[in-house]
């Protein structure tokens, strides 16, 4: 861990230790347990799947349903596998993230440093926002969007995700930028600094944590975001889930249970990636930031 | 009222429609068919256009038997963008129609000489106030048994032909230590059974006085309470461990010769036919006992949205290839339905297939064709859906036949 | 009026005016996307809306057919229960793992990801393993019984009683890494020489954490709290990936009943009518909290 956030000087007996140890380990087993059962069935022939045994280790063990899932898989009337629908979720979730990220810091930098009359029953409104179930905007949305001419767009679609994600993001950097003393903003403008410049300079430079937290929470549900995936795109701009979703929920036919499994983690891989890449931060960022009064 | 609102925005978005067609020469078309078998059959259709320099914009959104692709219409009709033609089910059709969205394709059909080759039963669907809105791809029926042969030789069964025949098989298969019916815990599979056990206990008049004019009479009648209490007896052949079951998993029960019947729409075939069994050796298909003279049927089809005044030439073309006797006997033979045409010749179908379609025919011929409830060609989605609470409820045991005659009643009177 | 007083003025009317432009943008999305469709939503539950929006109004009749709906009472009742099982589970399971990591724990980050990659994936990708994993016939009781233990029964998704605890346990396992994380963070702010001179007084560790520790946990609990009431209202995916509202309709959520009468049912009116509902139960918590985090922070 990073210097400022140290364990517990909390001791323990090395009895209690072992007893700690074995429940960490047991509820490591609880939480692998659905991605053991997916990896395990992804690599065995279908046949071996349907004879039963969803624990059971494969007896022969096969890529074959990797290779179908990402290349050959039938999404639609042609069978592409989910390769192309990748790219389609890439350039959806990347400016959509950074946007939302950004304006999310500069609405934190202002509702903290910057304050004004009302400012806090914005940020309630903002926050409120959060809490709004995504059924309900769903034709109102649709409408909106087809007024402006982006129905159906990637734009469109980065714009929907960024509306719903900037109460989130708003949330995380302003609790962060509460903790940031002030005087050391209150002295930059002294010295003549600007509000474009006080962030650059002085903002920006420690926001590593929280845009880690920002980063990894938008990211992980505009990826996984089925719903406006579906309704918001266009033929040839449906993100991975609703590749996958295709895939899996087929109407007729035979289930490929070990190809779903596969293209399930394939789709998972880049969220995954995110966590185990920046996961060291992602607790640091949360100290720093959301869970702090 | 709703009409004229309805029928005024949707004008408006069809006009939105036609500045945002950036592909004269495309059609996008929104369906969920995509599985192997499903998607190849379309295939043929996309090769078709592809020959007529018309290009296909596939639009796939899989789930829940075309909910989820029309939750997304919704949306892309809303801001509007809709798709060219959509795949769509009974009274979803009728629905579209009625606020004014879909285009006109009575041209093409009085070519084509429509009137003469598909069904009234189909047109009922098809046809909006004389107005051909939608081309019908398909006839599934519902009222099918699945049963494995080799366990009703064991048993020394032959086809029951009345429902107490039935009763007796599936005990005589429950005795000797088989699943007596094979069967999957989903509203819309419960439903289904329900079809054809109505269809059984009150004959044709009762299903279309319940099901279709949602008479009150019939729908509290003792002959209703029947039809449940009959759902009851199948309940108590069912295992245990069925609630939220795939039907394909149901299937294969009775492939793997677990389970002596499984009650389901034709569709079930091709997961035998998939399994390497073969009808009339492996297994047999017959419809429901008492339903025997009448097929309840679910027909897919496509709408065509419309994109201005006239229908467009890629719309027509798509129509046209969708009801020519190549695609039409090219894409049942795949999907397990029969054509949605009755002049065809049915000989490259299957035991089963050609079966299904001789029953179609005649049933057509006689007035004996009658949508299927549980797929939502007898009444409207609302209604349909609030059967499926009171017939899933009562399956799943939490009320007896009797509340479960007063909750439909009440249920349909909130849904009308 | 010299020009560079003028400029001056100007400037400092720009800087005045600066953070609010820069704040009118998210709240002009919000004001429209959020409050604009909420208040659409609310006109809809009055009026005659089927398959599109329309507007022939049509007063309360919506809202007592609602009433008359068992499922919404179903709904509603599961929603209680799911949601105030999920939040307790999930703080109690994400504070003691997060005690139990703080003890200097060999190999914490690998754990730590162990806990909390399940808020990575989305349940249309895990929907089916743990489905598989709670069927009787194939998942837990299946392999239990197939190592000798034969009485062993685990089928509570199959039970409509039982049923929607399923569903906590597949949310509490998504979540509570995610918590587990939260207050992980909350314990490492916590200043470890207070606990050194409690420590010299005596007290026991049980003693440590219940007196001290804890208590100074308030605002991680704050924020669990909005996050997990948020994943608990919109609870969509979960139980449509598990049970598709199952047994009968014993694990209808209002999510799903909103999604599936909007939508499913062309019966946008009774949709929307459930949604303002909902809507109005999320301002009855979620408000009056809002308004304490804020003042207190003033």
């Amino acid at each position: 861990m990073s210097s400022n956030a140290t364990a517990t000087v909390v001791r323990t007996g090395s009895g209690a230790r072992f007893v700690i140890y074995t429940l960490l380990a047991l509820f490591s087993l609880f939480y692998l347990l659905p991605l053991y059962v997916m990896v395990v069935n992804s690599l065995k022939p279908l046949s071996e799947i349907q004879a039963g045994g969803m624990m059971a280790l494969p007896n022969e063990w096969t890529f074959a349903p990797w290779s179908t899932a990402w290349s050959t898989a039938q999404i639609g009337v042609e069978a592409t596998g989910l390769r192309p629908f990748f790219w389609n979720s890439i350039i959806m979730v990347v400016p959509a993230v950074a946007i939302s990220t950004v304006l999310g810091a500069l609405n934190g930098y202002v509702l903290t440093k910057w304050r004004f009359r009302g400012d806090t029953i914005i940020f309630g409104l903002l926050l409120f926002g959060c809490f709004i179930p995504f059924q309900m905007v769903l034709i109102p949305m649709a409408r909106m969007l087809g007024i402006v001419g982006l129905a159906g767009t990637v734009p469109g679609l980065v714009f929907v995700h960024l509306v719903y994600g900037i109460g989130f993001s708003t949330l995380y950097f302003r609790n962060y930028y509460q903790q940031f003393p002030t005087e050391l903003v209150r002295a930059a403008m002294i010295d003549g600094a600007g509000f474009f410049t006080i962030f650059r300079r002085i903002m920006l430079p420690s926001s590593g944590p929280i845009a880690v937290v920002c980063i990894i929470w938008q990211f992980t549900n505009i990826w996984n975001d089925f719903l406006f995936g579906a309704s918001f795109s266009d033929f040839d701009s449906q993100p991975m889930t609703v590749a996958l979703n295709n895939l899996v929920q087929s109407s007729t036919g035979v289930k490929e249970y070990n190809v779903h499994f596969a293209g399930a983690i394939m789709a998972a891989l880049p969220t995954l990636f995110v966590y185990i890449v920046a996961g060291r931060y992602f607790v640091r960022g949360l100290m720093a930031g959301s869970v702090k009064g | 009222m709703r009409g004229y609102f309805g029928k005024k925005t949707a004008t408006a978005m069809a006009l939105m429609a036609t500045t945002s067609m950036a592909y004269a020469n495309d059609v996008e078309v929104l369906h969920w068919w995509t599985s192997g078998g499903e998607a190849a059959a379309l295939n043929v259709l996309k090769d078709d256009l592809a020959g007529q320099n018309i290009g296909w914009q596939d639009m796939p959104v899989a789930g829940g038997g075309g909910t989820q692709a029309m939750t997304v219409l919704r949306a892309r009709v809303t801001s509007g963008n809709p798709p060219t033609a959509v795949q769509m089910l009974g009274f979803d059709i009728t629905d579209w129609a009625m606020e004014g969205a879909l285009a006109d394709l009575n041209g093409v059909a009085s070519d084509g000489g429509w009137a003469e080759v598909v069904p009234a039963a189909l047109q009922q669907f098809a046809v909006y106030e004389d107005q051909w809105v939608s081309v019908p791809v398909n006839v599934h029926s519902t009222n099918w048994v699945w049963a494995n042969k080799a366990i009703m030789d064991e048993l020394g069964l032959s086809e029951p032909q009345t429902w107490d025949e039935f009763v007796a098989a599936m005990q005589a298969a429950q005795d000797a230590g088989y699943v007596g019916l094979a069967h999957g815990g989903q509203p819309w599979q419960d439903a289904t059974i329900f079809d054809g056990v109505a269809m059984g206990v009150g004959g044709p008049e009762f299903y279309q006085s319940a099901f279709v004019d949602l008479d009150e009479d019939a729908l509290g009648s003792d002959t209703m309470k029947e039809a449940f209490d009959r759902m009851g007896v199948l309940r108590g052949f069912v295992d245990d461990n069925f609630s939220g079951r795939d039907w394909n998993l149901a299937s294969a029960m009775v492939i793997n010769q677990e389970a002596a019947f499984q009650v389901m729409g034709d569709w079930a075939k091709g997961e035998f036919l998939n399994a390497g069994k073969v009808p009339g050796e492996d297994f047999l298909c017959f419809r429901l006992p008492g339903s025997q003279d009448q097929v309840t049927f679910n027909s897919d089809q496509f709408a065509m949205f419309s994109q201005g005044d006239a229908v467009s030439a890629e719309q027509a073309a798509l129509a046209e290839a969708i009801l020519s006797p190549s695609f039409q006997i090219a894409f049942n033979k795949v999907k397990g339905s029969v054509p949605a045409r009755t002049d065809l010749d049915a000989s490259d179908l299957d035991a089963c297939g050609q079966r299904a379609y001789e029953e179609f025919r005649a049933a057509a011929a006689s007035g004996n064709l009658y949508g299927s409830m549980a797929h939502g060609h007898a009444n409207p989605a609302a209604v349909k859906n609030a059967m499926y609470d009171v017939i899933t409820a009562h399956f799943n045991g939490e009320f007896d036949s009797a509340t479960a005659v007063e909750e439909l009643v009440t249920a349909v009177d909130i849904a009308k | 009026m010299s020009q560079v007083a003028q400029n001056r003025r100007r400037k400092d009317w720009l800087r005045e005016a600066l953070p609010k432009i820069v704040l009118s943008p998210s709240l002009a999305m919000v004001l429209v996307f959020v409050y604009g469709f909420i208040f659409f939503t609310f006109y809809l539950s009055f009026t005659d809306s089927r398959i599109l929006p329309s507007y022939g109004l049509v007063g309360w009749e919506n809202y007592s057919k609602l009433f008359r709906i068992r499922a919404w009472d179903t709904a509603v009742t599961n929603l209680l229960i799911f949601g105030s099982l999920y939040i307790v589970i999930c703080c109690a399971l994400g504070l003691t793992l997060a005690i139990l990591l703080d003890q200097k724990i060999r190999a914490e980050g690998f754990i730590r990801t162990i806990y909390l990659y399940p808020m990575a994936l989305s349940f249309i990708v895990t929907g089916t393993a743990w489905k598989w994993f709670l069927d009787p016939g194939i998942g837990l009781q299946a392999v239990v019984r197939g190592w000798g233990w034969e009485s062993f029964t685990f089928d509570w998704i199959k039970d409509g009683d039982m049923a929607i605890y399923t569903i906590v346990i597949a949310a509490v396992w998504q979540t509570s890494g995610f918590v587990m994380a939260m207050f992980l963070a909350g314990l490492r702010g916590i200043d470890n020489e207070v606990l050194k001179a409690a420590q010299i007084d005596g007290a026991s560790n049980f003693a440590l954490y219940r007196r001290i520790v804890i208590p100074q946990l308030r605002p991680a609990f704050m924020s669990a709290f909005v996050v997990l009431s948020h994943m608990a209202i919109k609870s969509y995916d979960l139980v449509i990936a598990l049970t598709g509202g199952g047994p009968g309709t014993a694990t209808e959520l209002p999510a799903t009943f909103m999604y599936s009468y909007t939508f499913t049912r062309n019966q946008m009116g009774i949709g929307a009518a459930s949604a303002t509902i909902m809507l109005m139960a999320i301002a009855a918590i979620m408000v009056p909290y809002i308004y304490s985090e804020l003042r207190e922070k003033k």
